[in-house]
């Protein structure tokens, strides 16, 4: 799923500091799980921002809707009711969702309250790790399942590098070697000799042309 | 110096809901401008409760679940306390004391207690100037919430 962060609250409060109705718009999908977007988030973040313009002798009104997902339009059609009484939009959504809400809704400028990082899964109760970098090249049949690319602090596709320490990446923040983590698995399969065969370097040109798509197959174009 | 402040007081209906019963049937004296809202446990008060009633103009607001290992529902209050101690910081953050906001964990049976706490929070808002947002009138209007 996608990993979003909220954005500190002096951050949002200076974002919406000009506007007198705000329209806040959360996302039952991706951020919702990550415990930022969702619609119980955006009501508390409404009374916060209602409490602080106050305290200012500011006037701001608040209308929260949610959607179940930001990311399609279908969904992203339900907010014009409330787009028409809005000045701006807050939105919890993901960076996707708040450019879908931009490009239905030219006329209202949307303000993102969230901060995007990564596609990950959970680790541990409110924790998120980045398992895909959604590079569009996927190796994981020749690792085990273990992405390099993404896992691998260097990146590299024909590990390991010799830096690891412990079975600790010696690039700092404690991630275990990618690459000792695919030998392991690999010959616990009994399929180590896949290592033998050097592969080409990681081709990230699909990665970096600009806005990919995908067919309703799911196959890479 | 507030000489006249209005309290919220969210209590858990198994713990301190039953503790101000008590209170009140031991003869303990608590300040009157404590309003008590019963909840069924505190974790499941939501956040907006609490800034709904900062918001409508109370000066100080506390919760008070049950100790620890008591919850009816195991640990509703142990999530109201961290929920109370974000609270602080939202309220920080907006611009409100954090004292205002206080989390109280005691059980059915501490009566006594329970007056101790009115009596300590009152002492402590008093301290506190008046909410700035009790002057004023609601600025909900328009657009829901």
């Amino acid at each position: 799923m996608i990993v979003v962060e909220a954005k500190s609250f002096a951050q949002v409060a200076a974002m919406t500091s000009d506007c007198r109705r705000l329209l806040v718009a959360a996302c039952a999908g991706c951020t919702a799980v990550c415990g930022v977007g969702g619609e119980r988030q955006a009501e508390e973040l409404a009374d916060a921002l209602r409490l602080h313009a106050r305290l200012r002798g500011k006037v701001l009104e608040t209308e929260v809707r949610g959607v179940t997902r930001q990311c399609e339009p279908e969904f992203v059609a339900e907010f014009a009711p409330a787009m028409g009484r809005a000045e701006a939009v807050l939105t919890l959504g993901c960076g996707v969702g708040a450019q879908f809400l931009a490009e239905r809704y030219p006329n209202v400028p949307v303000l993102p309250g969230v901060n995007t990082r990564f596609a990950g899964g959970l680790t541990a109760p409110g924790v998120w790790e980045e398992r895909c970098r959604l590079c569009g090249d996927c190796v994981l049949h020749l690792t085990g399942g273990i992405c390099p690319r993404t896992r691998c602090a260097k990146g590299i596709m024909n590990g390991p590098c010799g830096g690891a320490a412990g079975g600790f990446c010696e690039v700092g923040g404690g991630s275990p070697c990618a690459w000792l983590l695919i030998w392991e698995r690999l010959e616990r399969l009994g399929r180590a000799g896949v290592l033998d065969e050097i592969g080409p370097p990681p081709d990230w040109s699909d990665a970096q042309a600009g806005p990919r798509r995908s067919g309703k197959g799911g196959g890479a174009e | 110096m507030n000489t006249d402040p209005r309290i919220i007081s969210f209590c858990c209906y198994n713990c301190a809901y039953a503790a101000a019963d008590l209170a009140g049937a031991m003869r303990v004296s608590y300040d009157p401008r404590v309003t008590i809202v019963g909840v069924p446990c505190t974790g499941a008060m939501e956040a907006v409760v609490v800034l709904g009633a900062f918001e409508e103009g109370a000066d100080g607001v506390f919760v008070a679940g049950c100790l620890d290992g008591e919850c009816h529902y195991k640990e509703g209050n142990l999530r109201a306390r961290e929920r109370v101690a974000r609270l602080r910081e939202r309220l920080s953050e907006v611009g409100l004391e954090p004292e205002r906001l206080e989390m109280y964990q005691v059980s059915a049976a501490m009566g006594a207690r329970f007056g101790e706490i009115a009596a300590e929070f009152v002492d402590r808002i008093k301290a506190l100037p008046p909410s700035p947002l009790r002057r004023g009138a609601a600025v909900k209007g328009g657009m829901s919430r």
